[in-house]
């Protein structure tokens, strides 16, 4: 191991450390715990987001469709509590019914009529984007919703519900925080350390093998596509639950910073592949960047900018400084 | 031969520690053809990088007709008219491309056609190629719809339209047919006649007697025999590998018992003949025959991935119609594909690019029946599959690219003989062996008594290596093989 493979598998940790010495000492306010919970409490739904998009790389497809999914989502959980006047279980139960029934039908198209993926979920993507305004005729859904019959919507958000998104565990630990720590636990542990996680590679790295050895190759894509759809509703009830309403374009940014979160992931540790843990580190990596950036009073319209130009970096870290065999 | 056309003094290049070639002397002269021949590593591919201007020489002088030769790239090999062309056709174009387009890619390339192309000029500026190099090939086809050995064909023509004065051929009857190989040893044969000289890179020694004046040995990256016509070959191969050849032809072994596998009437595709075999445990047979008889359908057949079309299979003597590989495997059917690259590994940066997990891939829900994966379980299983096949490796965690390609084809059947199956099938497995690996290879397949073994492969002297019993596979059927002096 020489000293540049080393630099090159800590570069992420490097900057991120550069970061957190140059931001404290230039706003002493940044290193508090209250300013930490908070800089993870905003990447929670782009970093469960992500490990759904790391899974759908795993077999080698590209979930674009997560962004929409999760704005889906916002407004199904919205509508089943405002107009159908549910409670929290059964609100979380459809909007997570909601992504696993989009996963699937990703995983259909993929699979069964063999539409290339990128292609399928950005069809999908498009889809949803206008199919979440139908039901409400193009409104948010707040409690007193006028719907398009004429009526008006008599329910109201479930504090059970607002909970997910605004209750502290402990008066520190935001719910997000903890519901993101638990799937980048449970993601990672699938991915890297199950049987079924090495076949979801495997699927990924050379499909025609996967199958010569056994592997149930469309069930192995399905299984992935159903994770990210779960995963990007569940990011999709944690905006619900934050807002408290529903928000026609509260999804807008999540599809671009999940996928950035998850490549930023390929230099971590020089991983050079899609991994769970570079994804959350990559998403609080974005994070960081922005929270002290905003504490140094850079201004709001040049976070687009930077979180490109983390990702351009990021890429080229990846693959501009691997060993080049002859 | 007084004449030279390409002289290597001392060329020697390292990677790192390893020593790639330590002080290699080499001679080409007009209108010769000279084999090289070398176990997997003995340099011959670094030895091609170094002419075809893939990679420049540490030490050593190069001459091209005289002068120094120093090539910067592969474009300044091919200006001075070192060509290189390699074993895998479908790098030369695109297949959607037409015969024509393909004739003429290097010249879009490069920017000697003109900026506007019509498909006249195209097919006229290919018909002009062609008639220099003397092959008849349809034009109009699609590149990947042609058959291999055209697509070789449409290599070399565009080598000659370069000008070429050396050419380098490495292992190019690799995907062609006995008959396709002679058409193509006899174009080989007419620009060796005008004055070309061709440097011939095989591991296939009926191809090499065939075709060449003299034979090289490259052993460690350096010169370790060279002998001219008529050459002896075992002791040329006695060089490469560095100690004697065992006998080099399987002791055909009878074996009683009921059969295993029982093949009756078998039809694999519309039109093809209809097949009968036997296997039983302890046996090996061999299916032998030209590229595209149906020996890998057949196998692929009996392993779940394609249907019968008509007659039936029988496993101990059950009807036997897996639905998918994994049916197969479940009911003690293994079989490791050919082209290991293609049907056996993954991205060697991707998990499962070590040799123990490309190993444990099949065996997974047996091994890790509570889903979590453990890698002392899997370095184990790998361990044991180092020591009984000798292969050289830095370990159960070594990455596959790493390894040669005898180590890697050992790694394919130590993947399918982990858990003992009931019917081993085996395509193409000594493909890029060289002859010790292969020796070892088939010792270990010959080694598994309780299992049914039947190996597809294209070359005869390999099913001699391994088999008990040879047939060989044409449009005429299976007929058994009577074993000629080789």
């Amino acid at each position: 191991m020489d000293l540049f493979a080393f630099a090159r598998r800590g570069a992420v940790f490097a900057l991120l450390a550069a970061m957190l010495i140059g931001f404290s000492a230039a706003e002493p306010a940044f290193l508090g715990l209250a300013n930490f919970m908070s800089v993870l409490q905003s990447v929670s739904v782009v970093a469960i987001l992500a490990a759904g998009v790391t899974v759908s790389m795993s077999v080698g497809g590209f979930d674009l469709s997560v962004g929409a999914i999760a704005a889906s989502a916002v407004m199904a959980a919205a509508y089943a509590m405002v107009v159908w006047k549910l409670g929290a279980v059964a609100t979380v139960a459809i909007a997570l019914a909601f992504g696993l029934g989009v996963g699937l039908v990703n995983a259909a198209l993929v699979v069964v009529v063999g539409v290339p993926d990128l292609l399928a979920t950005l069809a999908m993507n498009f889809l949803l984007t206008g199919l979440q305004l139908i039901p409400t005729a193009g409104r948010s859904i707040a409690p007193g919703l006028i719907l398009p019959s004429g009526d008006t919507a008599k329910g109201a958000f479930d504090p059970a519900f607002l909970a997910i998104g605004r209750a502290r565990v402990g008066g520190v630990a935001p719910v997000p925080v903890l519901i993101m720590l638990a799937v980048g636990v449970l993601v990672f542990v699938l991915t890297e350390r199950t049987r079924i996680g090495r076949l979801l590679f495997v699927v990924g790295g050379n499909e025609i093998a996967a199958r010569l050895a056994g592997a149930r190759v469309e069930r192995l894509k399905t299984l992935a596509y159903l994770i990210s759809g779960g995963l990007a509703a569940l990011g999709g009830v944690i905006v619900a639950a934050r807002v408290g309403r529903g928000d026609i374009s509260s999804g807008a940014s999540l599809l671009l910073d999940s996928v950035a979160a998850s490549l930023i992931g390929f230099a971590v540790l020089a991983a050079r592949r899609p991994n769970v843990f570079g994804s959350i580190v990559g998403a609080i990596f974005v994070g960081v960047l922005l929270n002290g950036l905003t504490m140094l009073n850079v201004p709001y319209y040049t976070q687009d900018f930077v979180k490109g130009a983390v990702l351009v970096g990021a890429l080229g870290l990846t693959y501009g400084l691997k060993p080049r065999r002859a | 031969m007084n004449a030279v056309i390409l002289q290597a003094r001392a060329v020697a290049k390292r990677f790192g520690s390893t020593v790639a070639l330590a002080g290699f002397d080499f001679e080409l002269g007009p209108g010769e053809i000279v084999g090289l021949i070398g176990a997997n590593g003995a340099g011959k591919s670094t030895f091609v990088n170094i002419l075809s201007g893939a990679l420049p020489a540490d030490e050593g002088e190069l001459t091209l007709n005289g002068r120094p030769y120093r090539p910067a790239d592969s474009r300044a090999a091919i200006r001075e008219g070192v060509i290189a062309l390699h074993q895998s056709t479908d790098r030369i174009a695109a297949p959607d491309l037409s015969v024509a387009e393909a004739l003429l890619l290097d010249r879009f390339a490069d920017g000697r056609s003109s900026f506007f192309v019509s498909p006249r000029t195209i097919r006229a500026e290919a018909g002009r190629i062609l008639a220099q190099s003397g092959f008849d090939l349809p034009l109009s086809l699609a590149f990947g719809e042609i058959s291999a050995a055209g697509r070789q064909l449409v290599a070399i023509a565009r080598a000659l339209a370069a000008n070429a004065r050396v050419l380098i051929l490495d292992e190019p009857t690799a995907s062609l047919s006995a008959a396709e190989s002679e058409r193509l040893f006899d174009v080989v044969e007419r620009l060796a006649a005008r004055g070309i000289a061709v440097l011939y890179i095989s591991h296939r020694t009926q191809d090499l007697r065939r075709l060449c004046h003299r034979v090289v040995v490259l052993r460690g990256g350096r010169q370790a025999h060279a002998a001219s016509r008529p050459v002896d070959f075992s002791q040329a191969l006695e060089a490469m590998i560095g100690r004697p050849l065992a006998g080099a032809h399987a002791a055909a072994r009878h074996v009683e018992g009921p059969p295993v596998l029982e093949v009756v009437g078998l039809q694999t595709r519309p039109g093809a003949p209809r097949i009968d075999l036997a296997v039983r445990a302890g046996e090996v047979v061999a299916v032998t025959g030209p590229l595209g008889a149906g020996k890998s359908r057949l196998l692929l057949t009996l392993f779940g991935v394609n249907r019968a079309l008509a007659g039936e299979a029988r496993l101990d003597g059950r009807l036997w119609r897996p639905r998918d590989p994994a049916d197969a495997i479940a009911h003690g059917v293994h079989m490791a594909g050919e082209d290991r690259r293609r049907t056996s590994f993954t991205p060697a940066d991707w998990p499962g690019g070590a040799i123990a997990a490309a190993i444990a891939l099949p065996h997974l829900k047996r091994w890790f029946p509570r889903g979590f994966l453990k890698a002392s379980v899997e370095r184990g299983h790998a361990e044991a599959a180092i020591r009984r096949l000798g292969i050289r490796a830095g370990g159960p965690d070594a990455r596959l690219d790493t390894l040669s390609g005898g180590n890697q084809q050992k790694v394919v059947l130590a993947r399918w003989q982990a858990v003992t199956p009931r019917l081993m099938l085996l395509d193409e497995p000594f493909q890029g062996v060289d002859v010790g690996a292969r020796a070892d290879i088939a010792a270990a397949i010959r080694a598994q008594a309780q299992v049914a073994t039947l190996i597809a492969t294209s070359d005869a002297e390999e099913a001699l290596e391994v088999a008990d019993r040879i047939y060989r596979l044409d449009a005429d059927g299976l007929a058994p093989l009577h074993e000629q002096a080789a």
